[in-house]
């Protein structure tokens, strides 16, 4: 693990057409890494919806991307209100997002559900009033 | 087929990425609702939305979609259209509404792909 590159990104939610620019630039960088298109499309998917996520629930947070020849490890750090209830939050078509966010064409209960899909381990620690931390695993 | 014939069979105005048209496109993916989009869409596909703000175009640059159409003449802002020529793809608009462009492609050819 001594060769693991690491990129480190602010989540800001102050302005929802910023929010994907670091799942953009980690897109970006794999391809310049010639890291395999199918493991490309997995990371950005998953790092993409949650970005979002951050955005819509958790006034932002920090996403760090660890890339070794093994893996691509993210963990997204928030400090928002938590998730209540885990098991109804991976239910697809299970949702808490206000309206406003159904009109950006998000909050369809699809976001932890596609992470999982599109990932090959997810974890996810949260504490009420505390934040969320995800940490989703690509195998390469 | 490729985004040419797709532009075709809409009557679509291309207003992004005419320079592409050539590329070839395999399924096509109709919907509004962006995690619908990043769940079921396939490589090198069409996406036909009527929603319109920059978040269309980076579900598109995660999925490698080739070609964005904005259905019921919904209008792409200047934001839009240059984030879209940066991330190379073409986009273009009908005023034909969701269900028909999507029968309209189907008949013609273009299917969703495989679930």
């Amino acid at each position: 693990m001594g060769n693991a590159i690491v990129l480190k990104y602010h989540v800001s939610t102050e302005d929802f057409t910023r929010a994907g620019e670091a799942s953009s630039d980690v897109k970006g960088k794999l391809k310049q890494m010639g890291v395999s298109p199918a493991a490309v499309r997995k990371v950005a998917i998953a790092m993409y919806e949650g970005e979002i996520n951050m955005v819509i629930h958790a006034r932002g947070g920090e996403i760090t991307v660890e890339i070794t020849p093994e893996q691509i490890k993210m963990v997204l750090a928030d400090v928002g209100p938590g998730i209540p209830d885990i098991d109804k939050a991976m239910q697809a078509g299970w949702s808490t997002a206000p309206d406003e966010v159904r009109n950006l064409g998000f909050g369809a209960g699809m976001g932890l559900p596609n992470m999982k899909k599109y990932t090959d381990h997810m974890e996810i620690e949260t504490e009420l009033g505390v934040g969320t931390t995800i940490t989703m695993l690509v195998n390469l | 087929m490729t985004a040419k014939q797709v532009q075709e069979v809409l009557g679509a105005r291309v207003l992004v990425g005419s320079e592409y048209l050539d590329q070839e496109v395999k399924t096509a993916c109709g919907s509004d609702l962006m995690s619908d989009v990043l769940a079921f869409s396939k490589d090198h596909s069409v996406l036909l939305t009527g929603l319109c703000n920059p978040q269309v175009i980076r579900t598109a640059e995660m999925l490698d979609i080739v070609c964005i159409i904005f259905v019921r003449g919904k209008k792409a802002d200047e934001t839009i259209l240059e984030m879209a020529r940066d991330r190379g793809l073409i986009v273009m608009e009908t005023g034909h509404r969701m269900f028909s462009s999507c029968g309209m492609l189907y008949a013609a050819g273009l299917t969703g792909g495989e679930i």
